[in-house]
Protein backbone atom coordinates (compact mmCIF):
# COMPACT_ATOMS: atom_id res chain seq x y z
CA UNK A 1 0.00 0.00 0.00
CA UNK A 2 2.52 2.55 1.19
CA UNK A 3 4.52 4.42 -1.43
CA UNK A 4 7.01 6.10 0.88
CA UNK A 5 10.14 4.38 2.16
CA UNK A 6 11.13 5.63 5.59
CA UNK A 7 14.40 4.55 7.16
CA UNK A 8 13.09 4.07 10.69
CA UNK A 9 16.52 3.12 12.08
CA UNK A 10 18.01 6.41 10.82
CA UNK A 11 15.11 8.60 11.99
CA UNK A 12 15.14 6.90 15.42
CA UNK A 13 18.85 7.72 15.68
CA UNK A 14 18.15 11.37 14.93
CA UNK A 15 15.46 11.34 17.64
CA UNK A 16 17.71 9.55 20.18
CA UNK A 17 15.34 6.63 20.60
CA UNK A 18 16.50 3.04 21.12
CA UNK A 19 13.83 0.80 19.63
CA UNK A 20 13.72 -2.99 19.36
CA UNK A 21 14.71 -3.93 15.78
CA UNK A 22 11.68 -6.22 15.47
CA UNK A 23 9.41 -3.16 15.72
CA UNK A 24 10.96 -1.35 12.73
CA UNK A 25 8.74 -2.96 10.09
CA UNK A 26 5.47 -2.17 11.90
CA UNK A 27 6.56 1.41 12.64
CA UNK A 28 7.66 1.93 9.04
CA UNK A 29 4.30 0.66 7.85
CA UNK A 30 2.39 3.07 10.14
CA UNK A 31 4.59 6.04 9.27
CA UNK A 32 4.51 5.36 5.54
CA UNK A 33 0.73 5.33 5.39
CA UNK A 34 0.63 8.63 7.33
CA UNK A 35 3.28 10.20 5.09
CA UNK A 36 1.38 9.02 2.00
CA UNK A 37 -1.69 10.72 3.41
CA UNK A 38 0.02 14.01 4.20
CA UNK A 39 1.50 14.05 0.70
CA UNK A 40 -1.93 15.23 -0.46
CA UNK A 41 -0.66 18.71 0.36
CA UNK A 42 1.30 18.49 -2.91
CA UNK A 43 -1.88 19.39 -4.78
CA UNK A 44 -2.24 22.76 -3.00
CA UNK A 45 -0.86 25.77 -4.85
CA UNK A 46 1.02 27.90 -2.31
CA UNK A 47 2.71 30.28 -4.74
CA UNK A 48 3.25 33.60 -2.98
CA UNK A 49 1.77 32.36 0.34
CA UNK A 50 3.71 33.29 3.49
CA UNK A 51 4.17 30.51 6.07
CA UNK A 52 2.40 30.75 9.44
CA UNK A 53 4.66 29.72 12.31
CA UNK A 54 2.45 31.06 15.06
CA UNK A 55 -1.17 32.04 15.54
CA UNK A 56 -0.55 34.96 17.93
CA UNK A 57 0.31 38.27 16.32
CA UNK A 58 3.22 38.98 18.67
CA UNK A 59 6.84 39.73 17.87
CA UNK A 60 9.84 40.91 19.89
CA UNK A 61 8.33 40.42 23.32
CA UNK A 62 10.73 42.00 25.81
CA UNK A 63 11.12 41.94 29.53
CA UNK A 64 13.62 43.49 31.87
CA UNK A 65 16.88 41.53 32.00
CA UNK A 66 16.84 41.05 35.72
CA UNK A 67 17.88 37.98 37.72
CA UNK A 68 15.20 36.62 40.05
CA UNK A 69 15.76 33.89 42.62
CA UNK A 70 12.97 31.36 42.14
CA UNK A 71 13.89 29.73 45.45
CA UNK A 72 13.29 26.35 43.82
CA UNK A 73 16.87 25.05 43.62
CA UNK A 74 16.51 22.19 46.12
CA UNK A 75 13.08 21.14 44.86
CA UNK A 76 14.45 21.06 41.28
CA UNK A 77 17.48 19.01 42.31
CA UNK A 78 15.26 16.60 44.25
CA UNK A 79 13.96 15.29 40.91
CA UNK A 80 17.42 14.32 39.65
CA UNK A 81 17.96 10.57 39.27
CA UNK A 82 21.53 10.77 40.64
CA UNK A 83 23.28 13.55 42.62
CA UNK A 84 26.84 14.13 43.82
CA UNK A 85 27.37 16.25 46.95
CA UNK A 86 23.68 17.11 46.88
CA UNK A 87 24.15 19.72 44.18
CA UNK A 88 25.71 18.15 41.05
CA UNK A 89 23.74 15.94 38.68
CA UNK A 90 25.72 12.77 38.00
CA UNK A 91 25.67 11.29 34.49
CA UNK A 92 27.43 8.47 32.64
CA UNK A 93 30.75 9.25 30.97
CA UNK A 94 30.42 11.65 28.07
CA UNK A 95 33.48 10.88 25.91
CA UNK A 96 34.49 7.39 24.75
CA UNK A 97 37.47 5.86 26.56
CA UNK A 98 37.12 8.20 29.52
CA UNK A 99 37.68 6.64 32.96
CA UNK A 100 34.52 6.48 34.96
CA UNK A 101 34.80 7.72 38.54
CA UNK B 1 -25.85 13.83 51.87
CA UNK B 2 -26.05 17.12 50.00
CA UNK B 3 -24.05 15.76 47.05
CA UNK B 4 -22.26 19.06 46.62
CA UNK B 5 -20.02 17.36 44.04
CA UNK B 6 -22.98 17.49 41.63
CA UNK B 7 -23.34 21.26 41.73
CA UNK B 8 -21.98 23.82 39.29
CA UNK B 9 -19.26 26.29 40.25
CA UNK B 10 -21.77 29.17 40.33
CA UNK B 11 -24.23 27.19 42.48
CA UNK B 12 -21.43 26.35 44.91
CA UNK B 13 -20.43 30.03 45.03
CA UNK B 14 -24.00 31.02 46.02
CA UNK B 15 -24.15 28.29 48.67
CA UNK B 16 -20.81 29.35 50.14
CA UNK B 17 -21.96 32.97 50.17
CA UNK B 18 -25.19 32.27 52.09
CA UNK B 19 -23.42 29.72 54.35
CA UNK B 20 -25.59 26.78 53.21
CA UNK B 21 -22.40 24.70 53.31
CA UNK B 22 -18.65 25.04 53.79
CA UNK B 23 -15.60 24.47 51.59
CA UNK B 24 -14.71 21.45 53.73
CA UNK B 25 -18.14 19.94 53.04
CA UNK B 26 -17.65 20.47 49.30
CA UNK B 27 -14.21 18.83 49.44
CA UNK B 28 -15.60 15.93 51.49
CA UNK B 29 -18.42 15.26 49.02
CA UNK B 30 -16.03 15.37 46.05
CA UNK B 31 -13.55 13.06 47.79
CA UNK B 32 -16.38 10.67 48.73
CA UNK B 33 -17.64 10.63 45.13
CA UNK B 34 -14.13 9.80 43.88
CA UNK B 35 -13.76 7.08 46.51
CA UNK B 36 -17.08 5.48 45.57
CA UNK B 37 -16.91 5.86 41.79
CA UNK B 38 -13.39 6.22 40.48
CA UNK B 39 -12.44 2.53 40.75
CA UNK B 40 -14.72 2.09 37.76
CA UNK B 41 -13.99 5.32 35.85
CA UNK B 42 -10.25 5.86 36.59
CA UNK B 43 -10.43 9.59 35.81
CA UNK B 44 -7.78 10.44 38.42
CA UNK B 45 -4.19 9.24 38.52
CA UNK B 46 -3.76 10.69 42.03
CA UNK B 47 -5.79 12.57 44.62
CA UNK B 48 -4.11 14.02 47.72
CA UNK B 49 -7.11 14.05 50.08
CA UNK B 50 -5.17 15.44 53.05
CA UNK B 51 -3.86 18.43 51.11
CA UNK B 52 -7.31 19.16 49.62
CA UNK B 53 -8.98 19.07 53.05
CA UNK B 54 -6.23 21.27 54.50
CA UNK B 55 -6.78 23.86 51.77
CA UNK B 56 -10.58 23.66 52.19
CA UNK B 57 -10.20 24.29 55.91
CA UNK B 58 -7.95 27.29 55.24
CA UNK B 59 -10.58 28.59 52.80
CA UNK B 60 -13.35 28.31 55.41
CA UNK B 61 -11.17 30.18 57.89
CA UNK B 62 -10.57 33.00 55.38
CA UNK B 63 -14.28 33.28 54.67
CA UNK B 64 -15.16 33.33 58.40
CA UNK B 65 -12.82 36.30 58.81
CA UNK B 66 -14.34 38.08 55.82
CA UNK B 67 -11.13 37.54 53.87
CA UNK B 68 -12.34 35.20 51.11
CA UNK B 69 -10.11 35.58 48.02
CA UNK B 70 -13.20 35.68 45.78
CA UNK B 71 -16.74 34.33 45.75
CA UNK B 72 -15.22 31.07 44.46
CA UNK B 73 -12.86 30.58 47.40
CA UNK B 74 -12.97 26.90 48.39
CA UNK B 75 -14.26 25.40 45.12
CA UNK B 76 -12.23 22.43 43.85
CA UNK B 77 -11.01 22.22 40.24
CA UNK B 78 -9.53 18.99 38.81
CA UNK B 79 -6.22 19.42 36.94
CA UNK B 80 -4.98 17.50 33.90
CA UNK B 81 -1.70 15.72 34.53
CA UNK B 82 0.29 17.89 32.06
CA UNK B 83 -0.43 21.11 34.02
CA UNK B 84 1.99 21.75 36.89
CA UNK B 85 0.76 22.01 40.48
CA UNK B 86 3.46 22.64 43.08
CA UNK B 87 4.53 19.61 45.09
CA UNK B 88 2.36 17.31 42.96
CA UNK B 89 3.55 14.85 40.31
CA UNK B 90 3.36 16.04 36.70
CA UNK B 91 3.74 12.81 34.74
CA UNK B 92 1.78 13.62 31.55
CA UNK B 93 0.60 10.00 31.97
CA UNK B 94 4.07 8.89 30.85
CA UNK B 95 6.34 6.30 32.45
CA UNK B 96 9.27 8.60 31.73
CA UNK B 97 7.95 11.30 34.09
CA UNK B 98 6.07 9.02 36.51
CA UNK B 99 7.73 10.30 39.68
CA UNK B 100 8.58 13.88 38.68
CA UNK B 101 7.31 16.41 41.22
CA UNK B 102 6.66 19.97 40.09
CA UNK B 103 8.33 22.58 42.31
CA UNK B 104 5.96 25.30 41.06
CA UNK B 105 2.42 26.06 39.87
CA UNK B 106 1.51 26.64 36.23
CA UNK B 107 0.33 30.23 35.82
CA UNK B 108 -3.23 28.97 35.16
CA UNK B 109 -3.12 27.10 38.49
CA UNK B 110 -1.55 30.05 40.34
CA UNK B 111 -4.35 32.24 38.93
CA UNK B 112 -6.97 29.73 40.18
CA UNK B 113 -5.37 29.77 43.64
CA UNK B 114 -5.40 33.58 43.65
CA UNK B 115 -9.21 33.32 43.53
CA UNK B 116 -9.23 30.61 46.22
CA UNK B 117 -10.00 27.67 43.89
CA UNK B 118 -8.46 24.43 45.17
CA UNK B 119 -6.48 22.21 42.73
CA UNK B 120 -8.02 18.74 43.05
CA UNK B 121 -6.08 15.67 41.91
CA UNK B 122 -4.18 14.69 38.77
CA UNK B 123 -6.38 13.75 35.83
CA UNK B 124 -5.59 10.97 33.37
CA UNK B 125 -4.85 11.77 29.73
CA UNK B 126 -3.29 10.35 26.60
CA UNK B 127 0.49 10.33 27.16
CA UNK B 128 1.85 13.84 26.49
CA UNK B 129 -1.67 14.75 25.22
CA UNK B 130 -1.18 12.63 22.10
CA UNK B 131 -4.38 10.77 21.39
CA UNK B 132 -8.13 11.00 21.09
CA UNK B 133 -9.29 8.27 23.48
CA UNK B 134 -7.19 8.26 26.67
CA UNK B 135 -6.09 4.77 25.62
CA UNK B 136 -2.51 6.06 25.28
CA UNK B 137 -2.08 6.70 29.02
CA UNK B 138 0.83 4.66 30.39
CA UNK B 139 -1.08 4.03 33.62
CA UNK B 140 -4.76 3.26 33.08
CA UNK B 141 -7.66 3.56 30.69
CA UNK B 142 -10.31 6.06 31.74
CA UNK B 143 -13.88 4.92 31.04
CA UNK B 144 -16.70 7.09 29.74
CA UNK B 145 -19.10 7.61 32.69
CA UNK B 146 -22.09 7.42 30.27
CA UNK B 147 -21.06 3.88 29.21
CA UNK B 148 -17.96 2.32 30.70
CA UNK B 149 -17.33 0.13 27.64
CA UNK B 150 -16.60 3.30 25.67
CA UNK B 151 -13.71 5.76 25.65
CA UNK B 152 -14.08 9.21 27.23
CA UNK B 153 -12.24 10.81 24.32
CA UNK B 154 -8.90 12.49 24.55
CA UNK B 155 -6.51 13.71 25.24
CA UNK B 156 -8.26 15.41 28.22
CA UNK B 157 -10.31 12.23 28.83
CA UNK B 158 -9.84 12.27 32.61
CA UNK B 159 -10.85 15.95 32.74
CA UNK B 160 -14.11 15.26 30.86
CA UNK B 161 -14.92 12.02 32.72
CA UNK B 162 -14.38 13.65 36.15
CA UNK B 163 -16.98 16.32 35.33
CA UNK B 164 -19.43 13.85 33.73
CA UNK B 165 -19.13 11.50 36.74
CA UNK B 166 -19.74 14.43 39.15
CA UNK B 167 -16.41 13.93 40.92
CA UNK B 168 -15.64 17.67 40.74
CA UNK B 169 -17.61 20.69 39.50
CA UNK B 170 -15.07 21.52 36.78
CA UNK B 171 -11.57 20.74 35.52
CA UNK B 172 -8.72 22.14 33.46
CA UNK B 173 -7.67 20.42 30.26
CA UNK B 174 -5.47 21.35 27.33
CA UNK B 175 -6.45 21.54 23.66
CA UNK B 176 -3.87 21.14 20.88
CA UNK B 177 -6.16 19.73 18.17
CA UNK B 178 -9.46 19.22 19.97
CA UNK B 179 -8.29 17.65 23.24
CA UNK B 180 -10.81 19.63 25.33
CA UNK B 181 -13.75 19.82 22.93
CA UNK B 182 -13.77 16.20 21.72
CA UNK B 183 -13.80 14.53 25.19
CA UNK B 184 -16.37 17.11 26.35
CA UNK B 185 -18.62 16.02 23.45
CA UNK B 186 -18.01 12.29 24.14
CA UNK B 187 -18.88 12.67 27.85
CA UNK B 188 -21.75 15.17 27.51
CA UNK B 189 -20.12 18.17 29.22
CA UNK B 190 -19.01 21.67 28.17
CA UNK B 191 -15.44 22.22 26.91
CA UNK B 192 -13.88 25.56 25.95
CA UNK B 193 -10.74 26.14 23.88
CA UNK B 194 -9.79 29.78 24.36
CA UNK B 195 -8.07 31.94 21.74
CA UNK B 196 -4.37 31.13 21.43
CA UNK B 197 -2.53 33.35 23.92
CA UNK B 198 -5.55 34.01 26.18
CA UNK B 199 -4.19 31.69 28.86
CA UNK B 200 -0.52 31.42 29.75
CA UNK B 201 1.15 28.16 28.79
CA UNK B 202 3.74 28.52 31.59
CA UNK B 203 3.69 25.23 33.48
CA UNK B 204 1.80 23.37 30.74
CA UNK B 205 4.13 20.65 29.47
CA UNK B 206 4.56 21.60 25.82
CA UNK B 207 3.28 19.30 23.07
CA UNK B 208 2.92 21.64 20.07
CA UNK B 209 3.76 25.15 21.25
CA UNK B 210 2.00 27.06 18.46
CA UNK B 211 -1.27 25.14 19.05
CA UNK B 212 -1.49 24.27 22.78
CA UNK B 213 -3.98 26.13 24.95
CA UNK B 214 -5.32 25.46 28.46
CA UNK B 215 -9.09 25.67 28.96
CA UNK B 216 -11.96 24.57 31.21
CA UNK B 217 -14.32 21.57 31.11
CA UNK B 218 -17.50 22.16 33.09
CA UNK B 219 -21.15 21.33 33.65
CA UNK B 220 -22.40 24.49 31.97
CA UNK B 221 -21.30 27.47 29.87
CA UNK B 222 -21.42 29.97 32.76
CA UNK B 223 -18.85 27.86 34.65
CA UNK B 224 -16.63 27.80 31.56
CA UNK B 225 -16.74 31.60 31.58
CA UNK B 226 -16.01 31.82 35.31
CA UNK B 227 -12.94 29.60 34.98
CA UNK B 228 -11.69 31.34 31.82
CA UNK B 229 -11.92 34.68 33.62
CA UNK B 230 -9.92 33.22 36.51
CA UNK B 231 -7.09 31.64 34.47
CA UNK B 232 -6.65 34.10 31.57
CA UNK B 233 -4.52 37.23 31.31
CA UNK B 234 -1.02 38.37 30.48
CA UNK B 235 1.99 36.57 31.92
CA UNK B 236 5.59 37.69 31.84
CA UNK B 237 6.61 34.02 32.01
CA UNK B 238 5.05 33.16 28.60
CA UNK B 239 6.10 35.41 25.72
CA UNK B 240 3.30 33.99 23.53
CA UNK B 241 0.64 34.99 26.06
CA UNK B 242 -1.27 38.03 24.79
CA UNK B 243 -0.69 41.30 26.70
CA UNK B 244 -4.33 41.55 27.84
CA UNK B 245 -6.15 41.71 31.15
CA UNK B 246 -8.14 38.61 32.13
CA UNK B 247 -11.38 38.00 30.25
CA UNK B 248 -14.85 39.04 31.40
CA UNK B 249 -16.71 36.15 29.84
CA UNK B 250 -18.84 34.91 32.76
CA UNK B 251 -20.90 38.10 32.62
CA UNK B 252 -21.56 37.54 28.92
CA UNK B 253 -22.55 33.90 29.57
CA UNK B 254 -24.98 34.92 32.33
CA UNK B 255 -26.51 37.53 29.99
CA UNK B 256 -26.93 34.82 27.35
CA UNK B 257 -28.47 32.33 29.79
CA UNK B 258 -30.94 34.96 31.03
CA UNK B 259 -31.76 36.49 27.62
CA UNK B 260 -32.28 33.13 25.83
CA UNK B 261 -32.10 34.88 22.47
CA UNK B 262 -29.79 34.68 19.45
CA UNK B 263 -31.40 37.60 17.63
CA UNK B 264 -28.93 39.73 15.70
CA UNK B 265 -26.37 36.93 15.36
CA UNK B 266 -25.51 35.17 12.11
CA UNK B 267 -24.26 31.58 12.30
CA UNK B 268 -22.21 30.13 9.44
CA UNK B 269 -22.46 26.44 8.54
CA UNK B 270 -19.20 25.43 6.80
CA UNK B 271 -20.44 23.29 3.92
CA UNK B 272 -17.25 21.16 3.98
CA UNK B 273 -18.18 19.99 7.51
CA UNK B 274 -21.48 18.56 6.30
CA UNK B 275 -20.14 16.50 3.42
CA UNK B 276 -21.60 13.09 4.17
CA UNK B 277 -19.22 11.80 6.85
CA UNK B 278 -21.51 12.24 9.85
CA UNK B 279 -23.04 9.42 11.90
CA UNK B 280 -26.87 9.63 11.82
CA UNK B 281 -27.07 10.58 15.52
CA UNK B 282 -24.62 13.45 15.03
CA UNK B 283 -26.42 14.71 11.94
CA UNK B 284 -29.74 14.60 13.78
CA UNK B 285 -28.42 16.56 16.76
CA UNK B 286 -26.82 19.08 14.45
CA UNK B 287 -30.01 19.61 12.45
CA UNK B 288 -31.96 20.02 15.68
CA UNK B 289 -29.40 22.60 16.84
CA UNK B 290 -29.75 24.53 13.57
CA UNK B 291 -33.54 24.59 13.99
CA UNK B 292 -33.17 25.75 17.59
CA UNK B 293 -30.80 28.55 16.59
CA UNK B 294 -33.35 29.72 14.00
CA UNK B 295 -36.18 29.55 16.54
CA UNK B 296 -34.12 31.68 18.91
CA UNK B 297 -33.81 34.42 16.29
CA UNK B 298 -30.38 33.51 14.91
CA UNK B 299 -29.73 33.74 11.20
CA UNK B 300 -28.17 30.75 9.41
CA UNK B 301 -25.94 31.11 6.33
CA UNK B 302 -23.84 28.60 4.44
CA UNK B 303 -20.13 29.44 4.34
CA UNK B 304 -17.12 27.72 2.83
CA UNK B 305 -13.80 26.73 4.42
CA UNK B 306 -12.26 25.39 1.20
CA UNK B 307 -8.99 24.08 2.70
CA UNK B 308 -10.73 21.95 5.37
CA UNK B 309 -9.69 18.71 3.67
CA UNK B 310 -6.02 19.56 4.22
CA UNK B 311 -6.33 20.41 7.92
CA UNK B 312 -5.53 16.91 9.21
CA UNK B 313 -2.40 16.66 7.05
CA UNK B 314 -1.21 20.15 8.04
CA UNK B 315 -1.89 19.43 11.70
CA UNK B 316 -0.04 16.12 11.80
CA UNK B 317 3.02 17.74 10.20
CA UNK B 318 3.12 20.87 12.36
CA UNK B 319 2.08 19.24 15.64
CA UNK B 320 4.52 16.33 15.31
CA UNK B 321 7.37 18.59 14.17
CA UNK B 322 6.88 20.83 17.20
CA UNK B 323 6.48 17.78 19.45
CA UNK B 324 9.73 16.23 18.24
CA UNK B 325 11.53 19.43 19.25
CA UNK B 326 9.66 19.90 22.55
CA UNK B 327 10.09 16.29 23.66
CA UNK B 328 13.82 16.40 22.89
CA UNK B 329 14.26 17.94 26.37
CA UNK B 330 13.30 14.67 28.05
CA UNK B 331 16.76 13.15 28.40
CA UNK B 332 16.38 11.76 31.96
CA UNK B 333 19.41 13.73 33.15
CA UNK B 334 17.94 16.25 35.60
CA UNK B 335 14.58 14.51 36.06
CA UNK B 336 12.68 11.51 34.75
CA UNK B 337 13.25 7.77 34.79
CA UNK B 338 16.86 7.17 33.77
CA UNK B 339 18.18 3.92 32.33
CA UNK B 340 21.96 4.09 32.42
CA UNK B 341 23.80 3.15 29.24
CA UNK B 342 27.47 2.73 28.32
CA UNK B 343 27.89 6.48 27.96
CA UNK B 344 25.73 9.61 28.12
CA UNK B 345 24.30 9.37 24.63
CA UNK B 346 23.45 5.72 25.17
CA UNK B 347 21.64 6.77 28.36
CA UNK B 348 19.50 9.15 26.25
CA UNK B 349 18.68 6.39 23.75
CA UNK B 350 17.78 3.83 26.40
CA UNK B 351 15.80 6.15 28.71
CA UNK B 352 13.78 7.69 25.88
CA UNK B 353 13.19 4.40 24.05
CA UNK B 354 11.89 2.73 27.21
CA UNK B 355 10.12 5.75 28.72
CA UNK B 356 7.90 6.86 25.84
CA UNK B 357 4.82 4.88 24.75
CA UNK B 358 4.20 3.76 21.18
CA UNK B 359 2.02 6.70 20.05
CA UNK B 360 4.51 9.23 21.43
CA UNK B 361 7.36 7.40 19.67
CA UNK B 362 5.35 7.35 16.43
CA UNK B 363 4.79 11.11 16.59
CA UNK B 364 8.39 11.94 17.56
CA UNK B 365 9.56 9.86 14.59
CA UNK B 366 7.09 11.48 12.21
CA UNK B 367 8.06 14.96 13.44
CA UNK B 368 11.75 14.18 13.17
CA UNK B 369 11.22 12.82 9.66
CA UNK B 370 9.32 15.87 8.35
CA UNK B 371 12.01 18.16 9.78
CA UNK B 372 14.96 16.10 8.54
CA UNK B 373 17.34 17.27 5.86
CA UNK B 374 15.79 17.10 2.40
CA UNK B 375 12.18 16.92 3.64
CA UNK B 376 11.79 20.22 5.52
CA UNK B 377 10.59 22.25 2.52
CA UNK B 378 8.33 19.53 1.17
CA UNK B 379 6.52 18.89 4.43
CA UNK B 380 7.05 21.41 7.23
CA UNK B 381 7.36 24.62 5.21
CA UNK B 382 4.57 23.52 2.89
CA UNK B 383 2.32 22.76 5.87
CA UNK B 384 3.02 26.22 7.35
CA UNK B 385 1.94 27.80 4.07
CA UNK B 386 -1.26 25.77 3.89
CA UNK B 387 -1.84 26.79 7.53
CA UNK B 388 -1.93 30.39 6.27
CA UNK B 389 -4.62 29.40 3.74
CA UNK B 390 -6.66 27.65 6.47
CA UNK B 391 -6.50 30.81 8.60
CA UNK B 392 -7.58 32.90 5.62
CA UNK B 393 -10.59 30.59 5.12
CA UNK B 394 -11.81 31.54 8.60
CA UNK B 395 -11.15 35.25 8.05
CA UNK B 396 -13.25 35.11 4.88
CA UNK B 397 -16.04 33.14 6.59
CA UNK B 398 -16.30 35.66 9.43
CA UNK B 399 -17.02 38.39 6.89
CA UNK B 400 -20.40 36.68 6.42
CA UNK B 401 -21.20 35.51 9.95
CA UNK B 402 -20.50 36.13 13.65
CA UNK B 403 -19.94 32.53 14.73
CA UNK B 404 -19.69 29.12 13.09
CA UNK B 405 -21.87 26.16 14.07
CA UNK B 406 -20.32 22.73 13.41
CA UNK B 407 -20.18 19.13 14.59
CA UNK B 408 -17.39 18.26 17.08
CA UNK B 409 -16.77 14.71 15.92
CA UNK B 410 -18.05 12.61 12.99
CA UNK B 411 -19.50 10.03 15.46
CA UNK B 412 -20.18 9.63 19.21
CA UNK B 413 -17.77 7.92 21.66
CA UNK B 414 -16.43 4.62 20.34
CA UNK B 415 -15.65 1.42 22.24
CA UNK B 416 -12.22 0.59 23.67
CA UNK B 417 -9.94 -0.89 21.03
CA UNK B 418 -12.35 -0.08 18.22
CA UNK B 419 -9.90 2.23 16.46
CA UNK B 420 -6.50 0.61 16.23
CA UNK B 421 -5.16 2.23 13.07
CA UNK B 422 -3.36 5.51 13.89
CA UNK B 423 -4.36 7.26 10.65
CA UNK B 424 -8.04 6.37 11.18
CA UNK B 425 -7.81 7.88 14.68
CA UNK B 426 -6.18 11.06 13.32
CA UNK B 427 -8.90 11.52 10.68
CA UNK B 428 -11.61 11.65 13.36
CA UNK B 429 -10.11 14.99 14.51
CA UNK B 430 -11.19 16.71 11.29
CA UNK B 431 -13.73 19.11 12.86
CA UNK B 432 -11.59 20.27 15.78
CA UNK B 433 -8.03 20.80 14.52
CA UNK B 434 -8.54 23.68 12.08
CA UNK B 435 -9.46 25.92 15.02
CA UNK B 436 -6.06 25.33 16.65
CA UNK B 437 -4.27 26.00 13.36
CA UNK B 438 -6.18 29.30 13.14
CA UNK B 439 -5.53 30.11 16.84
CA UNK B 440 -9.17 31.02 17.46
CA UNK B 441 -11.75 30.11 20.13
CA UNK B 442 -14.42 27.42 20.23
CA UNK B 443 -16.75 25.67 22.64
CA UNK B 444 -18.34 22.22 22.63
CA UNK B 445 -21.78 22.03 24.23
CA UNK B 446 -24.10 19.02 24.69
CA UNK B 447 -26.76 18.84 21.97
CA UNK B 448 -28.59 15.55 22.42
CA UNK B 449 -28.23 11.79 22.64
CA UNK B 450 -27.44 9.43 19.79
CA UNK B 451 -30.33 6.94 19.77
CA UNK B 452 -28.19 4.20 18.28
CA UNK B 453 -25.48 4.15 20.99
CA UNK B 454 -27.20 6.08 23.79
CA UNK B 455 -24.13 8.34 23.91
CA UNK B 456 -24.09 12.14 24.14
CA UNK B 457 -23.51 14.27 21.05
CA UNK B 458 -21.90 17.71 21.17
CA UNK B 459 -21.97 20.64 18.79
CA UNK B 460 -19.38 23.35 18.42
CA UNK B 461 -19.68 27.08 18.27
CA UNK B 462 -16.52 28.64 16.84
CA UNK B 463 -15.50 32.29 16.94
CA UNK B 464 -12.66 34.51 15.73
CA UNK B 465 -9.71 35.65 17.89
CA UNK B 466 -10.75 37.03 21.29
CA UNK B 467 -14.49 36.64 20.58
CA UNK B 468 -15.02 34.63 23.80
CA UNK B 469 -17.75 36.98 25.07
CA UNK B 470 -19.81 36.60 21.89
CA UNK B 471 -19.10 32.84 21.87
CA UNK B 472 -20.10 32.21 25.48
CA UNK B 473 -23.15 34.46 25.36
CA UNK B 474 -24.50 32.54 22.36
CA UNK B 475 -23.55 29.12 23.76
CA UNK B 476 -25.16 29.93 27.14
CA UNK B 477 -28.37 31.09 25.44
CA UNK B 478 -28.43 27.90 23.35
CA UNK B 479 -27.84 25.77 26.45
CA UNK B 480 -30.51 27.58 28.50
CA UNK B 481 -33.17 26.95 25.85
CA UNK B 482 -32.13 23.35 25.09
CA UNK B 483 -32.12 22.58 28.83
Amino acid sequence: MANTDINVKYVAELARLELPAEQFAAIENDLSSIVDYIAELNEVDVTGVEPTAHAAALSNVWREDKAVDSGLRDAMLANAPDLVNGCLVKVSKVLPGEESN
Amino acid sequence: MAELNKKTVHALASGLADKSFSAVEIAQDCLEAVKLGDDKIRAFLKVDAEEILREAKASDERRAKGEALSEYDGIPIGIKDNIAVRNATVSCASKLLENVVSPYDATAVANLRAKGFIPFGRLNMDEFAMGSSCENSAFCKTANPRDITRVPGGSSGGSAAAVAADFVPATLGSDTGGSIRQPAAFCGVVGLKPTYGRVSRYGLVAFASSLDQIGPLSKDVIDAGIILDAISGKDVKDSTCLPLESSDAAKAAIEGANGKSLAGLTFGLPKEYFAGTLAPGVEKALNAAIEQVKNMGGKIVEVSLPHTKYAVAVYYIIATAEASANLARFDAVRYGKRIDGADLIDTYFKSRGAGFGSEVIRRILLGTYVLSSGYYDAYYLKAQKVRTLIRKDFTEAYKQCDLLLTPVTPAPAFKFGEKSDPLQMYLSDIFTIALNLAGQCGISVPAGIDENSGMPVGIQFLGPELAENRLLKAAAAFEAVRG
